[in-house]
């Protein structure tokens, strides 16, 4: 057994910076890369562009990255996680075997977790008595199914551990927890029993730090942020993790960020619920047992978590469609520049009244005075005020009337107050609103399949 | 007595849980973990963001990380890509959270 292994974090969403992942291995010694690219709302994306073309699903920045980095994993040995295979892991890990060819790389094995698409199977879910209801209101997935868009259970850390146990060099995950990728290599390696709840919660929690990429390293830190060295090529997390459920979360010493007690402390507060109920597949964690030690020198010790046993579910993440919005923006100056962006929103909703539209919502925000803290603001006497960006959104199912309020906006230049500037880019045009609906579904139904490719 | 600003005696991070919004606080020593412990009450937090908090706001305490951690339901607009809202995650919120004004012994 290994006396520690090194995982560091790659990507903390899709989107985020290309060449992070480059950088953590290249820039000093890791075992494993773990990558997140999957949001709440990615799975609709990814299968609207698979309908469009069946080998398309996946993240694609994937296979642009592997042929940056696929000769160096390759030559140190360090394994690659990752669940941006989205709904097509198969599609993903046959792109990445193109870049091995045209790199003349062979003896590549990859392995893909599958069986997290349950889109096609409702109906049969429905019939053997599981509802799907909507976690958060209640409401019953029926009159939705015909409108899904995706539907995926989160896998946790298991399946990858039958992948790694596999020989697979790199894994490719649909929808699994961000936390599963980091915890499957320790159970892996340290040949951890998944029924010790308190290392499950070790690997977890460590899964917490690493998921959001450089927000446990000094990104979007609210403490001293102005302290945090050389932002421009700030270092990612890396967790160093031993056998007996220690971990010290690290980074590259030539990088840049910081890793301390305040910037790890906050990320381990993101997102977060009840702390003694942290649920995920392999456990329910327990985020106030945890003791977080500063060593100095970018190294913070994190031990003694505690855990308990896994629920008999697994999260459901199922999204649909459910309407169209558009946003509007003009800006506004001084002199009265609020005055003028309150009385050109009069004008706009006149406009919008006369032509008869109707919305679920129309919101009007005044970004730069109050949009973000409202009430909190310090709303500043109008001569004080620079200028007001005036920023109008619409919600609602009818996609002529969302087309129709966005060709209302760049008139009211002409037609409205005076010293506005701010539209360009053309006309904003509707886009379609993916609604969330989280559900829970027992574990027997389903089945995660772990498939080996070689070349 | 005298006034201080939560943001003297603490950080905190603040992002989305559907239409709810986690708003974590952090003290930065155990002096004032026991300020925000005593303070920052339920009532207190859902009086600060009235007119965006618009459900029930919930509180946790995890003296291990000399923090609090409050769930503010009915928050964001709808949540997620239904939501209208500038700050649709509710990513500033910590910060708004720590404009709070809070009167100390000396």
């Amino acid at each position: 057994m290994k006396e520690k292994i090194r995982i560091a974090s790659g990507q903390g969403f899709w989107g985020d910076l290309i060449d992070a992942p480059v950088w953590q291995v290249t820039e000093g010694d890791v075992d494993y890369l773990v990558m997140d690219y999957l949001a709440e709302v990615t799975m609709s994306i990814l299968q609207k562009q698979k309908n469009k073309n069946p080998d398309f699903g996946y993240a694609r920045d994937i296979p642009q990255l592997m042929e940056r980095i696929l000769p160096t994993i390759k030559e140190k040995g360090i394994k690659v996680i990752t669940n941006g295979g989205g709904v097509n892991p198969v599609a993903c890990a046959n792109a990445v075997f193109d870049v091995a060819k045209k790199l003349n790389i062979s003896g590549l094995k990859i392995a893909v977790v599958l069986g997290d698409d349950i889109k096609d199977r409702i109906d049969e879910i429905l019939e053997s008595g599981v509802e799907l209801n909507n976690m958060e209101t209640g409401e019953s997935i029926r009159p939705y199914k015909d409108k899904l868009l995706s539907a995926n259970v989160y896998f946790g850390a298991m399946p990858i551990v039958e992948a790694l146990q596999k020989g697979a060099d790199i894994v490719i995950t649909g929808r699994t927890t961000d936390t599963g990728l980091t915890l499957a290599p320790m159970i892996y390696e340290f040949g951890w029993d998944n029924k010790n709840y308190d290392l499950m919660s070790a690997g977890t929690i460590a899964g917490h730090i690493l998921e959001c990429g450089a927000q446990s390293t000094g990104g979007n830190f609210l403490g001293d942020w102005q302290s945090v060295p050389n932002f421009a090529k700030i270092g990612f997390p890396i967790a160093e993790a031993f056998p007996n459920g220690d971990v010290i979360i690290t980074k590259h010493e030539s990088l840049g960020g910081m890793v301390t007690f305040e910037t790890v402390a906050e990320q381990l507060l993101y997102e977060i619920g009840d702390p003694k109920e942290y649920i995920t597949p392999d456990c329910v964690a327990d985020f106030s047992s945890i003791k977080l030690e500063d060593l100095g020198n970018n190294r913070v010790k994190v031990y003694d978590v505690k855990g308990f046993p896994e629920t008999e579910f697994y999260k459901v993440s199922a999204s649909y469609e459910s309407g169209y919005s558009a946003v509007g923006n003009l800006t506004y100056t001084w002199p009265g520049a609020l005055t003028k962006a309150k009385a050109a929103d009069k004008i706009l909703r006149e406009r919008l009244k006369n032509l008869g539209l109707e919305f679920d919502e129309i919101l009007t925000e005044f970004v730069g005075y109050d949009s973000c803290h409202r009430n909190l603001a310090v709303h500043l006497d109008e001569d004080l005020i620079n200028e007001v960006v005036l920023k109008i959104a619409v919600r609602g199912k009818d996609k002529a009337a969302v087309a129709r309020f966005g060709k209302e906006i760049a008139p009211l230049i002409l037609t409205g107050p005076p010293s506005v500037t701010g539209f360009a880019g053309g006309r904003p045009r509707p886009s379609e609103v993916v609604a969330y609906w989280p559900a829970l579904i027992p574990k027997t139904l389903v089945e995660p399949e772990v498939k080996l490719m070689e070349i | 007595m005298k006034k201080i600003r939560l943001i003297d005696i603490a950080h905190g991070r603040s992002g989305d849980k559907g239409d709810a919004a986690n708003v974590g606080v952090l003290a930065y020593d155990d002096k004032g973990y026991e300020i925000i412990k005593k303070e920052l009450t339920v009532e207190r937090v859902k009086k600060h963001f009235e007119g965006i908090c618009l459900g029930e706001v919930e509180r946790y305490e995890l003296p291990n990380l000399r923090a609090l951690n409050f769930i503010l339901h009915n928050t964001l607009g709808g949540g997620g890509t239904v939501s209208l809202k500038h700050d649709a995650q509710g990513k500033t919120l910590a910060a708004a959270m720590l404009r709070m004004e809070l009167e100390i012994e000396e």
